[in-house]
């Protein structure tokens, strides 16, 4: 009993640990929220609920959700053929393919918005052959949507390949032996067992694909109401001086965020066993 | 672990090897690896005079000094904070344990440009907290302090979580080892706890770092964006490919891309030793 007390810090140390904790919190995180919410209904719901549905707001809404509509699946059927192949086979490269998985997540948001200009920007390599077929890249939603698949890239897949080395291949041998086919053993075995991994890594594709910022912007052009996503039209109505109209949008993602946090959180709670594979 | 997973046989009984690893190879091909080389390869179309004199102008190197500067100080900053909010939710028990758990992936969740206008918003100088600082002559937007704020905002999670897992399996007994040779509470924090998490505390360390680097839609709104003074690297990219130099956004493209894989080896380097730590 005694050495217990003694391995905890005096009362006094630990309160004073735990207010400076929650001090930095709330200066850092907390506040931030509050001063979207605050500054988006400081001119009331009204003009809210305007900037919210304007036309070049809505174009946005509905260009940021075409984006993540296309790039989240890609990438989701990209990390589970990943994790399929790292995890089920022996091959050698393995740690160097994992690599260039998550090589994304280490560039720059802006050099991933870059490389797409350099191959099919007016002077990119492919510029000239693209002008003369009419085919546009850059600054039109193939540009936002190859940026966002880029900084997207290996969320599923790094969620999915520890998840399923853990798991092994005996559940889906046991079903070839018992005569189902590939597909038959991919979707009625292997699907249900990695299935809250996957909506974890969905989720946190998604968050990033409709959050993007830095990739999307080099590639966009900011055409009001064409080529403007969500977190564009924030920064082109704060640079006109817009700001009830920029953290109404603003508050939108903020909303986006925080769902996505709550959703994250209770799949951590619930299922943390089915995520990190310790069933 | 290695019992998990049967024995090692290329020839696993499973379907779908090459089509699994096809499809990850056309795609990590077609939207990263091909991509990335164009930077390396446009930086140097016009020489290497040419590449040398857009990465080492002037201009570029007060960006770099700026933003790897920046990244520097506020991951320093987020190791001690991050260990302190790391500390009190592995260490203690309060209400609302996990929604403050939950809070500190906000940044991982909330879209950057909406924490770039929220933190303006905060530390402008009619701001809630630019109204405390300035009169005290410590103006934080746009100038250069505002970088580092925006920094250690997106940094945060980095450090938390990469030392929490580790500071919960540090062990009792070590610590009441310690406590019975005679060590105090203080000195058992500086010769046992703090060496045992030091490898994690230098992961997060270098993935806040590489992080901070590289980011975007949090600082331009803060930062000021004054050449020389408050432009981050990211941003100078911006401006040289909207004046159509695209050799030179790639030249700075590339040294940016060269310290992140710099990184990379870091953090590879930095695993082998946690690994090492821990058996």
């Amino acid at each position: 009993m005694g050495t217990r007390s003694t391995l905890r810090e005096p009362p006094l140390v630990k309160a004073l640990l735990m207010a400076a904790a929650f001090a930095y919190i709330a200066l850092m995180l907390l506040l931030p929220l509050w001063a979207v919410m605050s500054e988006a209904f400081r001119a009331g719901a009204k003009a809210w609920a305007a900037a919210v549905s304007e036309p070049d707001a809505r174009a946005a809404i509905k260009l940021t959700l075409l984006v993540a509509a296309i790039a989240v699946p890609l990438n989701t059927i990209f990390g589970v053929a990943a994790a399929w192949a790292i995890s089920k086979f022996q091959f050698g490269g393995k740690a160097v393919l994992i690599a260039f998985i998550e090589l994304p997540f280490s560039v720059s948001p802006v050099v991933s918005g870059l490389v797409w200009v350099l191959l099919f920007g007016a002077q990119g390599w492919f510029g000239t052959w693209l002008i003369d077929r009419d085919i546009q890249i850059i600054f039109a939603l193939p540009g936002l949507v190859l940026a966002t698949v880029f900084v997207t890239f290996p969320f599923v897949a790094r969620q999915l390949i520890p998840l399923m080395t853990a798991q092994g291949r005996a559940d889906e041998e046991a079903a070839l032996t018992l005569g189902a086919s590939g597909w038959q053993t991919f979707w009625h075995v292997t699907l249900p067992n990695i299935r809250f991994g996957l909506l974890y890594g969905v989720l946190l594709c998604n968050a990033r694909a409709m959050g993007e910022f830095g990739a999307v912007s080099v590639v966009s052009g900011h055409i009001r109401g064409e080529t403007n996503t969500m977190p564009l039209h924030v920064e082109v109505l704060y640079n006109e001086y817009n700001f009830v109209a920029a953290f109404a949008v603003a508050s939108l993602l903020t909303l986006l965020a925080l769902v996505t946090l709550a959703l994250k959180s209770a799949l951590e709670w619930r299922y943390r066993a089915a995520l990190a594979a310790r069933t | 672990m290695p019992s998990v997973i049967p024995r090692s046989s290329r020839h696993s009984p499973l379907p779908g090897f090459g089509l699994s690893l096809g499809v990850t190879i056309f795609w990590l091909s077609a939207i990263v690896l091909i991509p990335l080389s164009a930077v390396f390869l446009k930086s140097t179309t016009d020489g290497w005079d040419a590449f040398w004199a857009a990465a080492g102008s002037p201009r570029a190197l007060a960006s770099y000094r700026l933003t790897f500067g920046a990244a520097l100080l506020a991951a320093a900053v987020n190791c001690v904070f991050g260990l302190l909010v790391a500390w009190v939710l592995v260490r203690y028990s309060f209400p609302f344990k996990r929604l403050f758990g939950a809070l500190v992936d906000l940044p991982f969740a909330l879209p950057t440009a909406v924490a770039g206008i929220a933190l303006t918003a905060l530390y402008a100088d009619t701001g809630m907290i630019g109204k405390v600082l300035a009169p005290l002559g410590l103006p934080v937007a746009y100038k250069p302090a505002g970088v580092v704020v925006a920094l250690v905002f997106i940094g945060l999670p980095f450090i938390v979580r990469t030392v929490e897992p580790v500071l919960a399996e540090v062990s009792s007994e070590m610590e009441e080892a310690a406590l019975t040779l005679g060590a105090s509470r203080w000195q058992t924090f500086w010769r046992v706890i703090l060496p045992t998490i030091l490898p994690a505390l230098a992961t997060g360390f270098a993935l806040a770092f590489a992080r901070g680097a590289g980011e975007y839609g949090s600082v331009i709104f803060i930062a000021g964006n004054m050449p020389f003074q408050s432009e981050i690297a990211p941003l100078l990219i911006i401006t040289q490919l909207e004046e159509y130099d695209y050799a030179g956004a790639a030249a700075i493209a590339t040294v940016m891309l060269a310290v992140s894989f710099a990184m990379l080896l870091v953090l590879n380097l930095l695993q082998h030793w946690q690994r090492r730590r821990r058996s």
